[in-house]
């Protein structure tokens, strides 16, 4: 029962969720707010495993999610849940491609969905944020992640306006962060 | 049967070699699948790409889907998309087996404390690449701007969003083709 309720939701996941990469998480979020299956914060490592991993982070994300919550045959399962709706729209896309790039429509109605999606992986960041500086909502200042707010700041400068270091791998600050983590025992 | 375990196996490499998924995978796609094997064209990859990230679902799935159809149709799509996730499910299982043996030691519990932080800005400028490419005008802003309240403040399930979103695109277009005329 549990396989057939992973496979709808991740189904759905895939239907909706639109640009890639992390376009899967808010509704990964609200998979885990509606049914317990895993906690915000397992969420948040699961996104860290996912882009240090071989693999789509989308797929990764599904993977982990699925095994999370009901092992191996769960893994598979959302797995296969998330594609299946990618497999049947792209065949019969590929019937008419042409048509399809061209089409005034399907361009109008992605005008609108690319914002959403951006506004909604904005949304779920942001409470990945509030969860890692606050521990959650309203905690006060007392409870604030000073280490992790210096963490932040150093690894927002690097990612951004260090040409060196700009194009490395997330991996590489994925790992120096976990490092740091360790040795100023966040 | 043989061409298809081939065709499963590529994309299994590929599968492996992408690490991160969208952009990352199109180098590799351009090496395996153009110049190795000949199974598209630079062209229709860029295509398959532009139309795979624009429709729904993982970029890298719904790319190998349309090289899959191409060479061998709907069996082909099958065998490229359980290829291209084949290596996810056997290294994530295997990890994630290993994580949660360990999570209760405290290091690893210090080290993900550490990850979560680089998490926060990783997808701080994922999103500041999706801007560039999604909020262009006035009314791409306020898109924007309204899923992002409702997305915070209320409790609905982010299918609504997208459907409202690709609906208020429609609208938007009719206005600005009444507008022209």
């Amino acid at each position: 029962m549990i396989y057939l309720q992973l496979f709808w939701e991740f189904f759905k996941t895939g239907l909706f969720a639109v640009g890639g990469g992390l376009a899967t998480l808010p509704f990964l979020r609200d998979i885990s707010a509606r049914t317990g299956w895993f906690t915000a914060a397992q969420l948040a490592d699961m996104v860290a495993v996912s882009e240090s991993t071989p693999g789509p982070i989308g797929v990764n994300m599904a993977t982990y999610v699925g095994y999370a919550t009901a092992g191996i045959g769960g893994a598979v399962v959302a797995t296969l849940g998330l594609i299946t709706p990618s497999v049947i729209i792209i065949l019969i896309i590929a019937a008419f491609l042409k048509a399809f790039r061209d089409n005034r429509w399907v361009n109008a109605a992605f005008y609108g969905l690319r914002p959403a999606s951006t506004a909604m992986v904005a949304s779920a960041g942001l409470s990945v944020l509030l969860l890692t500086m606050w521990n959650g909502a309203a905690a006060g200042l007392s409870r604030f992640n000073w280490k992790g707010a210096v963490l932040a700041a150093v690894l927002l400068v690097l990612t951004r306006w260090v040409e060196p270091t700009k194009k490395l791998h997330p991996i590489v600050f994925i790992l120096v962060s976990a490092v740091v983590g360790v040795v100023f025992a966040f | 049967m043989r061409e298809l375990l081939d065709m499963f196996l590529t994309f299994a490499r590929v599968g492996v070699m992408t690490f991160g998924g969208g952009y990352a995978m199109l180098p590799i796609l351009q090496r395996e699948v153009v110049e190795n094997k000949g199974w598209a064209t630079d062209e229709e990859l860029t295509d398959y790409f532009a139309i795979g990230q624009c429709t729904p679902g993982v970029i890298a799935v719904n790319t190998a889907t349309f090289i899959g159809q191409k060479k061998r149709g709907i069996l082909g799509g099958v065998v490229t998309t359980l290829g291209v996730v084949f290596p996810s499910l056997v290294i994530i299982t295997a990890l994630a087996g290993v994580i949660t043996a360990f999570s209760h030691l405290p290091w690893v519990q210090h080290a993900f404390a550490g990850i979560r932080v680089c998490v926060c800005v990783l997808i701080f400028n994922a999103v500041l690449k999706l801007w560039k490419s999604a909020v262009k005008d006035r009314s791409a802003l306020v898109i924007f701007l309204v899923v992002f309240a409702g997305a915070v403040f209320l409790d609905l399930s982010p299918v609504l969003y997208v459907l409202a979103a690709a609906a208020a695109g429609l609208v938007i277009e009719v206005i600005r083709g009444r507008q022209k005329r």
